[in-house]
């Protein structure tokens, strides 16, 4: 079965983050795919690579980051809720005129369509709100 | 082509999430056939007159009335919901459909797919 996953909630300010990863483990240990994820809101503050949370604290960036790259899927946030929320990429931050890009590796950024589309194409869409 | 219905149960203006629920819509509206339920404190998002620029927010909810203009027709909210606040059909600034909990349920039942904002 194909899953989209779409998640919400400040990543240390909610547990919606965190559950959402635990779902995207258990999916795929479950033999099912996962299409896409889409960071929407506060949600992709987890993409921000500047965050540098205590050594005895879970980085949920990092373990998102990982995840991602061991099973190769798309980690997806919303360009309206990033730009908002100082999360750039090269090209954004060129465009605004900013000095750096803050988005962590593993995580893209790109518009609305691509929630629409994974919502259109997934068997199952879970959200994990704010 | 999967429809999708969105639900927004949050109030409007106390964060962003009421105002990108709306983009959200207004984008999968370009692309497939989709409805809007107003439950909880989302239903005071249709209050008509608001005038958020007062506490330094943008008026999206007055994004609400091209709703029609981009397809998308089929908007309710739960009736009770209203009720509890106090708030009459005639405050709104749109018209929609009023649901009771077994009309809410068929509507959630005949979605493909669900997407909540809150």
């Amino acid at each position: 079965m194909k899953f989209a996953i779409v998640v919400q909630g400040n990543p240390y300010a909610s547990q919606s983050c965190h559950s959402a990863l635990s779902f995207a483990q258990a999916v795929v240990d479950g033999g099912h795919e996962i299409l896409r994820v889409f960071f929407y809101h506060d949600g992709v503050l987890v993409a921000n690579h500047l965050t540098a949370p205590p050594q005895d604290e879970l980085d949920i960036g990092a373990a998102w980051q990982a995840f991602a790259e061991e099973h190769d899927i798309e980690l997806v946030a919303c360009i309206a809720s990033c730009l908002r929320r100082g999360i750039l990429d090269e090209t954004e931050a060129a465009r605004y005129e900013k000095t750096s890009a803050t988005i962590a590796p593993g995580f893209v950024i790109s518009g609305l369509g691509q929630l629409v589309d994974a919502t259109i194409n997934a068997d199952r869409v879970v959200t994990f709100g704010a | 082509m999967s429809s999708i219905l969105f639900i927004f149960s949050g109030a409007p203006h106390t964060s962003l999430n009421a105002q990108e629920g709306l983009d959200a819509l207004l984008m999968g509206s370009a692309f497939t056939d989709c409805r809007l339920l107003l439950i909880g404190d989302g239903v005071t998002q249709l209050i008509k007159q608001q005038d958020a620029e007062q506490i330094g927010r943008k008026n999206y909810t007055q994004g609400f009335a091209a709703l029609k203009e981009y397809g998308v027709t089929s908007i309710a909210c739960r009736q009770s919901d209203l009720e509890d606040r106090g708030i009459a059909s005639s405050q709104l600034a749109i018209d929609v459909d009023l649901l009771d909990d077994s009309s809410c349920r068929d509507w959630l039942e005949s979605a493909d797919k669900v997407l909540n904002f809150r």
